[in-house]
């Protein structure tokens, strides 16, 4: 069975890729706007609010592309996509990139022909429970009942965690993701485990947030980033240093209410960064005030981060693995130079 | 008789029928004020949360609720009303998806246009009916220009539709184009042509045989790795083209039911006339046929209507996934009674409406001769 399916995956794939899109810059600059495959709905990360626009750390980076190609972060399109059409919607050429909490792997990124060009979110699976239980680490979970989603790749984590820590746990099987937030609210177990961002997007949706806590335990790897077609490494440089400069805006601290002021800095990467020292633009097929354009219209990593999901949103997400490598997280960009 | 003695009458006939049906024994007394108590409890307990003690725009302190916190639920404990406010926030999004609200009048339009195109179909003894007809057929190009545009108008890319515009899309038009196909897929499976007749046969049964998300997945992620590059034929346009065949499988099957019951006779004397087999069919077998086979053909229409909401799957947001996105708003997460409630409202009204009329017209269409 796993034969065919893989056949029939190549095949797919084979087809797909023959289609090949040379070019992804011009198509773009042509028709005029972005086309970016986003979440159908996911708090803080990518959905429409009550006028219809887009919002959210995901979309922002589909905005930080418009606003280094055209120089108006408003010139994309979304495209909803679900996870399971993602990333042939993608290879398909329907969209000109795919920034929709989607984990970079090693077979998404060499067998399905994608490039995923950075990580824009650490998430990792995590555990919350009700404060009251006064539990503060993973570590003292020992006996405690589980609502974990049957089949996915959370369950195996939670497995291998507690045997890894020789702890035993009874678990509650459930089917979806809403499902198990009405199990773990409803008291039918102790523990409710996802990945981190999910946890803190159910817990803002409670009466009472403040009443449950998610342990600082992360016991699993799921760095989430905009992806694009394999085979356009020129594209795939575009929308790398696009969240570059994001990241970069951040370490140099050029926000979108300082950009003019830090043209007149004396530190060369700003100078660079900010197209004042002409040139690199032209290498990326961008103009040179691209990265300005962005710090502009789209902000620094920081404030993309705290305007969605931050301390100070419903979601109330610290910063934590997020934070700048020197503010202890492990954020980094590679220098622009 | 004097008044008071008929009205004496009628109300002794009113508690024998209560007599005899809600209180005749002392088990049937008791289950009779078991159930009153009940009905009373759900009922009461229903309309007050969905209009009594909800919240519309306003909240119990008069403030505009623009935010979930802003719900009195929210607000006052023990509280427990709806906050309709999310379904007035949202509404534009409802209705029209994501279509920029200053060109919204088109959607407008053509919803206000649609019983002008179907009223003819629907009804025969309505005057002009000719006119309405005509109309009907020019619907469905005038319906595609306003929506999309075109000279004059501003191009709206359906990745732009949403909510009701496109749940009653994709209803409305794959009913409307599955209908003579299969029709013609009908005949096809009686034909005495072998070649037609398998083919008719194999794609029915294939269709049927698979679950319309698979068709969904396949027109949607299948087709435009086939097609040559640049060739993207239109999301929702894959979508309808899913719809529509599913509905043309399923509706060709209820109406081989009613050809078959027409009896051989029937045909025999119109050809022994010397009618042709077009003349036979459309003038003496199809009538009586679609006649019989009203009941099925509805029944596969309600059906359908509310398939479309699968489309969620493929990343379209029918009237369905606009909730679901509403829901994941922050600002709105976790009305999930309000949302549900208002979009099994919207469904039950479409779908009832047809019920109906599939009634009154098998009502009218009764001759009692078959």
């Amino acid at each position: 069975m796993t034969k065919i399916k893989s056949l029939f995956v190549s095949l797919v794939l084979t087809l797909g890729l023959s289609s090949a899109f040379a070019g992804t810059l011009d198509t773009v600059k042509d028709r005029g706007k972005l086309m970016c495959g986003s979440n159908t709905g996911l708090a803080g990360f990518g959905n429409p609010n009550d006028a219809g626009v887009w919002e959210g750390i995901d979309v922002d980076v589909c905005r930080a592309v418009a606003a280094a190609v055209f120089g108006d972060s408003t010139a994309v399109e979304f495209v909803p996509t679900t996870s399971k059409v993602r990333f042939t919607v993608l290879q398909s050429g329907e969209i000109d990139m795919l920034s929709r909490n989607t984990t970079w792997t090693l077979s998404r990124d060499v067998d399905l022909g994608l490039e995923f060009v950075g990580v824009n979110y650490y998430d990792g699976q995590g555990f919350m429970v009700n404060k009251s239980l006064g539990v503060s680490s993973a570590m003292e979970l020992d006996g405690a009942s589980v609502c974990i989603q049957v089949g996915t790749t959370t369950e195996m984590n939670l497995a291998d965690f507690f045997k890894a820590n020789s702890m035993s746990y009874e678990s509650v099987p459930v089917e979806t993701n809403s499902e198990a937030d009405a199990a773990y609210t409803a008291g039918r177990c102790d523990v409710y485990t996802t990945d981190a961002s999910g946890l803190y997007a159910s817990r803002a949706g409670y009466p009472d947030p403040s009443a449950h806590v998610v342990l600082p335990e992360i016991i699993s790897k799921e760095p989430l980033g905009p992806a694009v077609r394999g085979n356009d490494s020129e594209w795939a440089d575009v929308v790398r240093w696009s969240l570059n400069a994001m990241i970069i805006g951040e370490e140099l601290g050029i926000n979108s209410g300082n950009v003019e002021a830090m043209k007149g800095s004396k530190n060369p990467e700003v100078l660079r960064l900010l197209g004042v020292e002409a040139g690199y633009g032209a290498q990326l097929g961008l103009s040179d005030d691209w990265a300005a354009n962005i710090l502009t219209q789209v902000g620094n990593y920081s404030e993309s981060f705290e305007k969605h999901i931050g301390p100070n949103t419903p979601i109330n997400i610290q910063r934590g693995l997020n934070a700048l490598y020197s503010d202890g997280g492990i954020l980094y960009a590679p220098p622009f130079r | 008789m004097s008044t008071s003695a008929i009205q004496n009458i009628s109300h002794n006939k009113y508690y024998n029928w209560l007599f005899r049906n809600l209180f005749s024994s002392w088990v049937n007394t008791l289950l009779t004020i078991i159930a009153l108590i009940f009905i009373y409890q759900v009922g009461s307990f229903c309309l007050n949360w969905a209009i009594f003690a909800a919240d519309f725009r306003y909240n119990f302190q008069g403030e505009l609720i623009t935010d979930r916190g802003l719900c009195s639920k929210n607000i006052m404990p023990g509280e427990y009303g709806a906050c309709w406010a999310i379904i007035y926030a949202r509404w534009d999004q409802f209705m029209y998806g994501l279509y920029p609200i200053e060109e919204a009048w088109r959607v407008n339009l053509v919803y206000a246009l649609l019983p002008l195109a179907i009223i003819g179909i629907l009804f025969d003894k309505i005057p002009f009916r000719k006119y309405f007809i005509y109309f009907t057929f020019v619907y469905p190009f005038l319906a595609y220009f306003m929506l999309y545009g075109g000279p004059g108008l501003s191009v709206v890319g359906t990745n732009k539709w949403g909510g009701l515009l496109v749940t009653l899309f994709l209803g409305v038009t794959g009913i409307g184009l599955a209908f003579p196909l299969s029709i013609l897929l009908a005949l096809g499976r009686r034909s005495k042509m072998p070649i037609i007749k398998s083919l008719c046969v194999v794609f029915i049964e294939f269709i049927r045989g698979v679950p319309l998300i698979t068709l969904l997945f396949t027109a949607n992620v299948m087709l435009p790795l086939f097609l040559p590059d640049g060739v993207n034929p239109d999301n929702l346009l894959r979508a309808l083209v899913a719809v529509t065949l599913f509905q043309s499988a399923y509706m060709a099957e209820a109406i081989r039911g009613g050809l078959q019951a027409i009896p051989r006779g029937q045909v025999e004397a119109a050809q022994s006339l010397g009618l042709s087999y077009w003349q036979t069919t459309r003038k003496i077998v199809l009538p009586q046929a679609l006649k019989i086979a009203i009941p099925p053909i509805v029944n596969t229409c309600i059906g359908l209507f509310k398939d479309t909401s699968l489309v969620l799957i493929i990343g379209l947001f029918d009237l369905l996934g606009i909730g679901r996105a509403a829901l994941a708003d922050m600002t709105w997460t976790k009305l999930y009674y309000e949302v549900y409630v208002f979009i099994s409202l919207v469904f039950f009204i479409f779908c009832f409406g047809m019920s109906r009329y599939s009634l009154y017209l098998e009502k009218k269409l009764k001759t009692d001769n078959i």
